[in-house]
């Protein structure tokens, strides 16, 4: 069993420090920390399939996008914003476990080939449904006429507890025998299924849990900005970094995911403003950098110190 | 041979298999009593992992049935198979590497035996470990074990699945022969505890010290079922698997 407390005071302190941060800073800062928390969200959520089951998914962008759809058509048909977000959601995770029969039929690289290819085909089919969805004009949303400051507070709050519940979600799968079940497919699938997992029902909970939380991100993204199009909902370049962020942080670990958001939108941040010619060059090189010499993540390091620390006693106890 | 009184757990009514054109098995008949142990023996290639494979659903049968406590299980996924008791070991020992042996087996108490919770899961996984004398490698990962171990770990997931047919393939391969006679006891006293166990080997020695019947496959055909003294004193059976040396040398024995 792994401790709770440090886990807990960890994760409280980490969604304080991004929480209080209209108290004392300005507004880029604030927009910022929604961005983390957001990011944290979909990495957090790419972690059930990608970290627990270990299927390499790229859809991270199809459910965000069709999210952002869901909700502001929703919202354009004169449905409350908040119900529109819930509506959304279940929306988008009834999608991803009727496509979740289907590709997760396929393994390894093939599945990360065609989770990419449903980002592809939702944004055809999103700009070429011009009648439902706009096309290529977008669409616009109601705005929401509030002053600038308290917009960008309550989006932070928005996405900081979208994070929160996918981390809640996260603890509780780790705990359970879904969590358990998803970690022996990850290791040797045909064993898992010879010791009595129902591996195809399993990989699509785990798909539908990857997808929920970044449709109700995507909805409430496309009310922030009050306006989507079919290019910029459905991002490849957004589906391979929460995939980056995942493995900087620790894939399959519980926070994990949301330390590497932070830290790549961090990263990030810093380059655009100090080398805006080299920013891409720098960050990949970084990237390159942590994953050669850190594949389990920044969490690894923490946990080996723990680890030592912990079979150091161990050994102490026995006295042999 | 089979009383009427006892009833069979596993029935195959001819079952055939096909991968394209080749013929991998081909009407294959027989039934494995509640509590037997039976051999399973046949050259490279006759089809014995193949049937195994078609029992437990990891492969679909061509044609024929499978019976399973009188219940057809010709369509089941391993999955399935794992919960009703189908419990099998694979030829290549197939752990979760990065686990602990512990929770290796817990995995197989969880699922296969449907455990209540974790914790009774792993009381169950516990006491597997205890049987086949791995508990005090139960913190390991899987990953570190030797061969004879992993073999052993792989019979502790399976028993912990509380399984009523227990098909073993070719658990002593690879093994020393002091490694075998620790795992032919053990086998032994799993077939005590009332499972039925069916041994797919190739050494007739494990064989014929474990199992009073025996099946034999050649080329995909069931060419004999019977008492084991009789099985090796068949003629077709001497011709497609033991050679006229093995036969000669057995009848040596039997007659000197």
């Amino acid at each position: 069993m792994r401790s709770g407390f440090p886990l807990y005071a960890a994760m409280v302190a980490g969604l304080l420090i991004l929480a209080t941060t209209p108290l004392y800073a300005d507004n880029y800062v604030v927009r910022t920390a929604a961005i983390v928390a957001m990011y944290g969200a979909l990495a957090t959520s790419w972690n059930f399939i990608g970290g627990f089951t270990g299927y390499p998914s790229f859809s991270t962008a199809a459910f965000f996008g069709l999210g952002a759809y869901v909700g502001a058509i929703c919202q354009r048909n004169g449905i409350p914003m908040g119900l529109a977000w819930a509506i959304a959601t279940v929306t988008v995770a009834g999608f991803a476990a009727l496509l979740g029969g289907i590709i997760l039929r396929l393994r390894g690289h093939y599945f990360a080939i065609g989770s990419i290819a449903v980002v592809e085909l939702c944004r055809l089919v999103v700009s070429s449904w011009s009648s439902l969805t706009g096309g290529g004009d977008g669409l616009n949303l109601p705005l929401m006429a509030w002053p600038p400051e308290q917009l960008m507070r309550f989006f932070l709050f928005v996405m900081l507890g979208i994070l929160l519940a996918s981390l809640i979600a996260t603890i509780l799968v780790d705990r359970s025998r879904l969590g358990f079940g998803l970690r022996c497919i990850h290791q040797n699938e045909d064993a898992a299924a010879m010791v009595g997992i129902n591996t195809t029902a399993y990989k699509i909970a785990a798909y539908t849990l990857s997808a929920m939380f970044c449709a109700t991100a995507g909805a409430a993204y496309a009310s922030w900005t009050g306006y989507i199009d079919p290019t910029d909902s459905f991002q490849i370049v957004m589906t391979v970094k929460v995939v980056v962020m995942a493995l900087l942080g620790g894939a399959g670990t519980i926070l994990g995911p949301a330390l590497g958001a932070a830290a790549f939108v961090l990263l990030e941040e810093l380059f655009w403003a100090n080398f805006l010619d080299w920013n891409r060059a720098i960050l990949g090189v970084v990237i390159v950098l942590l994953i050669f010499f850190l594949p389990g993540g920044l969490l690894s390091l923490g946990v080996l110190r723990r680890l030592r620390a912990a079979t150091g006693s161990a050994k102490a106890e026995g006295g042999k | 041979m089979i009383t009427p009184t006892i009833q069979p757990i596993l029935c195959l009514d001819g079952v055939s298999k096909q991968f394209g054109g080749l013929n991998a098995l081909t009407d294959v008949s027989f039934s494995l009593n509640e509590g037997e142990v039976v051999g399973l023996i046949g050259p490279n290639g006759a089809g014995k992992t193949t049937l195994v494979n078609v029992v437990t659903g990891n492969l679909r049968r061509s044609s024929g049935r499978i019976l399973f406590k009188s219940e057809d299980v010709g369509l089941q996924k391993p999955y399935q198979a794992a919960r009703r008791g189908l419990a099998r070991t694979f030829q290549i020992v197939q752990p979760f590497p990065a686990m602990t042996v512990l929770e290796n087996v817990t995995a197989g108490a969880l699922f296969g035996a449907g455990a209540g919770s974790l914790g009774d899961a792993r009381d169950m996984a516990m006491q597997s470990l205890e049987f086949v004398g791995l508990d005090g490698l139960a913190d390991r990962p899987a990953a570190n074990l030797a061969l004879a171990a992993r073999k052993r770990l792989e019979l502790a997931k399976s028993l912990a699945m509380n399984p009523k047919v227990l098909m073993l393939d070719e658990v002593n391969a690879g093994l020393n022969s002091s490694e075998i006679d620790g795992a032919l006891a053990l086998i032994r006293r799993i077939a005590e505890r009332g499972v039925t166990v069916l041994i797919i080997e190739h050494l007739m020695k494990v064989v014929l010290s474990l199992s009073k019947r025996l099946l034999v496959l050649h080329y995909g055909q069931l060419i004999a079922d019977g008492p084991s003294a009789e099985i090796v004193a068949d003629e077709r059976v001497i011709e497609a698997y033991l050679g006229a040396k093995f036969a000669a040398r057995l009848k040596e024995l039997n007659h000197g």
